[in-house]
């Protein structure tokens, strides 16, 4: 029914990366590790408690991978995810190797070359996929709990995990595409810009690098490469399953313990690098040939479990994260027509994510847009949220959490964050009781502590040339 | 093609007859006397709700001049009312912890608000309001306008791939209102004025053009009673639709090259197919379904395997086809070529793939395996409200009945392998075909990037 591109177009920007895609399902070409990521940002972001906030069992399968499972009896499936923390900061000099080696995954595994395995699972009706995003790899599959399906699947994905082929002419086709698709972000403003962002943001961390790699990295894995990265982090104890679905408890643990059985036990990876905050201010202006200038503006923001988490998160959402009621959205799209979008958000990470900003204007009002970006930080920085803006806020977080865990799909991706970032079991149950205790005070305070507007990476892409170069004269 | 290939399968998993596990919950209906249809989908697993109202209008009602009109005239229905000022309508769903938002295309325009299961009536109140007393403010409007110019800037000029089918449809439609684009053409929003969303609004924005849908966590006999109080005041309006600018028969192939800053070339083909509601025989949107699926229906279907994995002339591919739509419309193919290919090798590919569809029937186990993702795909759904409220809203917007929900998977299910020959054959023939190509032109990054610059702190650019 959604017929091709002809739409529908939506009215407010979706929040990025918060929103659900209003097209679910459907298979992604190209660089898969990238959707992967973006669904994994949704989670932890915004639960809270209502009523039946979702039981959580939790243990150990034999493998050593610690399961978390939500019992979902209604629906007559089961979604599961296994996460390794094997995300692209564990890529060392190979940017990509990661993502590539998750993508490889469902090419080939066991006795089975990739025709066999697509037919495996879709002649049952199931569905797979693994990506990486930067601290995680993550291989989904969701199934129809009858027999004969769900025993398909669950040898399917443990075959998978384990015994991945990596055939060299697979990896030669997944290459070549894969720089096919590297060119095409190239095509993207945002994605140029991103890219670049994180480049000025994380600096020599690994945080910098783009899960989807370089064309030159890309070009330069070998085979080994990949089986090595395998062998070290696809391990019982680095990896966390989530489960929700219509199974008991019973037989949770024995699909855990299946999905799992063919990884040896292994060791976590030593904890990933501090991130360096900035100690400048810094401007890149990316010439490109566009209608518009992306501007985006960033910072080292926060970790997962950062005792400034909850001040953060609920500031942010006031200021950048509410979609067509945040502060940005009034000054720049409500009150000024410049942007279709702008936005905040903090991405928390194991070590501190970016902390970002961003808008799209044509180019030649990208300065004045900018302009109004980076006051209303200050200003947001210098004041605090009202007291209004705060209820409201608590309001929105705190009544909107029941939407937040309708679905065994949100569910999921919930136990995969609380899971692998240790984040406690009752997280869930305490997140709106720990949002009504946030004060103004306490964001403004925050805010001054952890945002930093004088140490901004800024980064803006298009025709703005002209623009960036008086800028930069100014400020030296 | 990403945005392709994910629609098409939603198609396919769209409208699918539950399982025999599972009955799916009733769906109840009302009309008021004004008209407003409401359609009632209890579920309770979870104490939300999604309300949707989806009003018959859309680019395909728009005539030349004013292309894009439904889209603003929907950013509009967000900027204040007699009672509420502009963002107040936001503002108050989000306050109830409520997501929001709205959508324009081709046929329809569409509102909706998911709430906690005890919020409905904020919903309606809103809903009500704006549906018969939108203030339309010179000032709002031209403020509105310059976002959705940006909009028009961020979703399709400076995205190559966007561009393309933009011109491609323009191209492939001699006389449909499909040419049009829903955001509409760039010098259509120059001379928009406000006077022109006036009256659009009250030609199109009246119950007896709307169809409410609530499904979730609710008691039908309550929603009713409630929507009887917010709606049931409001005045029916004169509706009538446009005459139709039917697509004259295609008299050839058609093709057109797009030129666009671009890293890689992209093929666009469309072969024009009808629609449920003017196919020559019933079955045949249904064949034209399953066919989509044979090629593209995950990893395992045809396009992947025999054109990525296989000779590997395509980086991506994908096939795309819905049956329901208000106007005939295109069976679409898209693809960029793999290393060491052209676009005539993937066209090539592509146009021997529909002559095997043509010369032999497909295999039984294809066919099987289509309709068991179809099945699967129909549990799968149950697990997101929004998307079961949407199909109704659809249907009825469409101006179909949304009872063709429940015939769906047995009409898919009933296709033959002969039917799916004769449709490739009647339908997927050169004459009938346009062919669009984006020819990459150098992008201004071709020049090595400035090197960052330290600022010293940015009071300078601020």
């Amino acid at each position: 029914m959604f017929a091709e591109r002809a739409l529908p177009i939506i009215h407010g920007q979706r929040q990025p990366r918060l929103a659900k895609p209003l097209f679910p399902a459907g298979r992604g070409v190209g660089v898969r590790g990238a959707c992967l990521a973006i669904l994994l940002l949704t989670v932890g972001l915004a639960p809270g408690a209502a009523r039946a906030t979702p039981e959580i069992q939790t243990w150990q399968a034999p493998s050593g991978a610690r399961v978390l499972f939500v019992a979902a009896p209604d629906l007559p499936m089961v979604d599961v995810r296994v996460v390794f923390d094997a995300g692209s900061a564990r890529d060392g000099e190979r940017s990509g190797l990661a993502s590539l080696t998750a993508t490889m995954l469902t090419q080939g595994a066991g006795d089975w070359n990739a025709d066999v395995l697509a037919e495996r699972m879709e002649n049952i009706g199931a569905k797979l996929d693994a990506g990486a995003d930067r601290d995680m790899t993550s291989v989904v599959m969701r199934s129809l709990t009858r027999e004969p399906a769900l025993s398909t699947a669950v040898e399917t994905l443990a075959t998978v995990l384990a015994a991945p082929t990596f055939a060299p002419s697979d990896l030669e086709r997944i290459r070549e595409n894969r720089l096919v698709a590297l060119r095409q972000d190239q095509e993207s403003p945002k994605t140029v810009g991103q890219k670049a962002l994180y480049r000025a943001i994380f600096g020599d961390h690994p945080y910098a690098a783009d899960p989807a790699g370089t064309a030159a990295t890309i070009t330069a894995m070998t085979r080994e490469d990949l089986t090595d990265f395998h062998a070290r982090f696809y391990r019982g104890a680095n990896a966390v399953v989530a489960i929700v679905g219509a199974l008991d408890r019973a037989g949770a643990e024995a699909l855990a313990a299946r999905v799992t059985a063919g990884l040896a036990a292994g060791e976590r990876p030593p904890q990933l690098p501090a991130v360096a905050e900035l100690t400048d201010g810094t401007l890149e202006a990316i010439p490109f040939t566009s209608s518009q200038t992306t501007v985006l503006a960033g910072q080292p923001g926060m970790r997962r479990g950062d005792p400034d988490y909850f001040p953060l998160y609920v500031g942010n959402h006031i200021l950048g994260g509410s979609g067509l009621v945040s502060i940005l959205m009034n000054e720049i799209r409500e009150k000024r027509g410049l942007s279709y979008s702008t936005y905040s958000y903090f991405l928390p990470l194991a070590q501190p994510g970016p902390f970002l900003m961003g808008l799209q204007t044509k180019n030649a009002q990208s300065e004045q847009a900018r302009e109004v970006l980076l006051e209303t930080l200050q200003r947001f920085i210098d004041q605090g949220p009202t007291e209004q803006e705060l209820t409201a806020a608590k309001k929105n977080i705190t009544g909107g959490f029941p939407l937040r865990i309708a679905s065994n799909g949100d569910i999921v991706q919930y136990l995969a964050v609380i899971g692998f970032y240790g984040l406690p079991l009752d997280y869930l149950d305490r997140f709106t009781s720990r949002i009504e205790a946030i004060g103004a005070a306490q964001i403004r305070d925050a805010f001054a502590r952890r945002v930093h507007p004088d140490r901004l990476a800024i980064v803006t892409v298009g025709d703005n040339s002209a623009q960036a170069s008086a800028i930069s004269d100014a400020g030296e | 093609m990403q945005r392709l290939m994910k629609r098409r399968l939603l198609a396919v998993l769209f409208f699918l007859l539950p399982l025999a596990t599972r009955a799916a919950p009733e769906v109840q209906e009302r009309r008021l006397d004004n008209g407003l249809r409401i359609l009632v989908k209890p579920d309770h697993r979870a104490p939300i709700l999604t309300s949707q109202i989806w009003y018959r209008i859309g680019s395909s009602y728009e005539h030349g001049g004013i292309t894009g009109i439904s889209h603003v005239l929907e950013h509009m229905m967000f900027q204040g009312t007699e009672r509420f000022a502009p963002n107040e309508f936001s503002r108050i769903v989000a306050e109830n912890g409520g997501e929001e938002n709205a959508f324009t295309g081709r046929d329809y325009t569409a509102y909706y608000e998911n709430l906690a299961s005890d919020r409905l009536e904020i919903a309606f109140a809103l809903e009500s309001d704006r549906m018969r007393h939108l203030t339309l403010g010179e000032q709002e409007f031209a403020k509105e306008l310059e976002v959705v110019k940006e909009e028009r800037r961020m979703r399709t000029d400076d995205d190559p791939q966007s561009l393309t089918y933009e011109r491609f449809t323009a191209v492939a439609y001699d006389a449909s209102p499909y040419r049009n684009p829903v955001i509409g053409w760039p010098g259509d929003l120059e001379q928009l004025r406000v006077e022109d969303l006036r009256d659009w609004y009250r030609l199109w924005y009246a119950p007896n053009n709307a169809t409410l849908v609530v499904a979730g966590d609710v008691d039908p006999e309550q929603v009713f009673a409630l929507a009887e109080k917010h709606f049931g005041p409001l005045k029916a309006e004169t509706v009538t639709p446009p005459k139709t600018l039917a697509e004259p028969e295609q008299l050839g192939e058609k093709r057109l090259l797009v030129k666009a800053p671009a890293k890689e070339p992209y093929l666009l083909m469309g072969y024009k197919a009808p629609a449920v509601a003017d196919a020559d025989e019933p079955w045949e949107p249904y064949a034209l379904e399953i066919l989509a699926s044979i090629l593209d229906g995950g990893d395992s279907a045809r396009l992947a395997r025999e054109l990525v994995r296989g000779s590997q002339i395509a980086a991506s591919t994908g096939a795309s086809y819905s049956a329901f739509e208000r106007l005939p419309g295109l069976f679409l193919f898209d693809g960029v070529p793999a290393k060491g290919h052209g676009i005539v090798d993937l066209e090539q590919a592509l146009r021997d793939q529909i002559a095997r569809l043509q010369t032999e029937p497909v295999d039984a186990s294809e066919l099987e395996r289509v309709r068991t993702q179809v099945i699967a795909g129909k549990v799968y759904e149950q697990d997101a409200l929004f998307y079961q409220g949407m199909q109704l809203g659809q249907l009825e917007a469409l101006g179909l009945d949304w009872r063709l929900a429940d015939a769906y998977v047995d009409n898919l299910a009933a296709v033959t392998p002969a039917q799916i020959q004769a449709v490739a054959r009647k339908y997927l023939n050169p004459d009938r075909l346009t062919v669009a190509v984006l020819d990459p032109q150098p992008l201004a990054d071709d020049q090595p990037a400035r090197a960052p610059q330290g600022l010293g702190g940015l009071t300078h650019v601020r």
